[in-house]
């Protein structure tokens, strides 16, 4: 297999997250876009580590899906925060720290 | 090596079908399920790369936790269950060039850079015949990156505290 079918699929996936991240208002739906781009990231990783005989990748990899749950968990608490504050978790009514 | 090309093509296919409409759909439930998608599929790009460790560890934190934790923020934030037009903000069309533009990009710049490459699965990370990763990743984990497994630990532990401190009602 090629090493590039796995970045370009990982490039491919990672746009889209960033796609959903630009192009949401919904706090949850740009959380779910988040998860995408470090999932593809991972993909990346593995790729790697695989293609250069080397465990780091692997690490690195489980180290980042770890940091992914933790940043999930916060990233839940503080849109229920602003749900509870605001009925809405509109991410374009949220500007307050506007400039 | 051709079936897994052809596995290959197939997970790909899904997994691209499933990550468009996860950022298209008008459903937030459905979106959830797309998601589902996404990351089962990764899971299996993992193994078809030998890494069947990160594969197990994917499928336990990701599908079993964070999709159960998403779907229990839309829930708890009342989203719309059905269709809905709410979704999306009025700069789609900038988002859609700009990751385009993105796409386009990297990809040019990874068929420059790795345009004929050709994973060696022959070697010792990367072998099935050795009977897995898992040990391999294991003794690195546990010797070399020890004290960052400890600091990571911490950290799940400090967001975990925190998410409970923010989202509690008082």
């Amino acid at each position: 297999m090629m090493l590039n079918q796995f970045l370009v699929l990982s490039a491919f996936l990672f746009c889209c997250g960033v796609y959903g991240v630009l192009a949401r208002k919904n706090a949850v739906l740009v959380l779910m876009s988040i998860e995408l781009m470090i999932n593809s990231v991972n993909m990346n990783l593995i790729a790697f580590s695989i293609h250069n005989d080397n465990t780091v990748g692997h690490v690195f990899a489980l180290f980042a899906i770890a940091v992914a749950a933790a940043e999930v968990a916060v990233g839940l608490a503080i849109v229920l925060l602003i749900y509870r504050n605001r009925q809405s978790v509109d991410l374009t009514d949220v500007s307050q720290m506007k400039g | 090596m051709l079936a897994q090309n052809i596995i290959f093509g197939l997970l790909a296919v899904s997994m691209c079908a499933a990550a468009v409409k996860l950022v298209t759909t008008k459903n937030v439930v459905h979106a959830a399920l797309y998601l589902v998608i996404v990351l089962a599929g990764m899971a299996a790009q993992y193994i078809l790369l030998g890494a069947e460790f990160v594969a197990v560890v994917q499928v336990l934190v990701y599908i079993g936790a964070i999709t159960v934790l998403i779907l229990f923020g839309i829930m708890l934030t009342r989203a719309p269950i059905g269709k809905s037009q709410e979704l999306d903000n009025n700069q789609r069309g900038i988002s859609a060039v700009v990751a385009l533009f993105l796409f386009g990009s990297l990809a040019a710049l990874l068929m420059k850079a790795f345009g004929r490459t050709k994973i060696d699965f022959g070697n010792s990370v990367g072998s099935l015949a050795a009977g897995g990763n898992v040990k391999i990743v294991a003794d690195s984990l546990f010797s070399q990156y020890l004290i960052p497994f400890e600091v990571a630990s911490v950290l799940l532990l400090a967001a975990l505290v925190g998410a409970v401190v923010v989202a509690r009602q008082d």
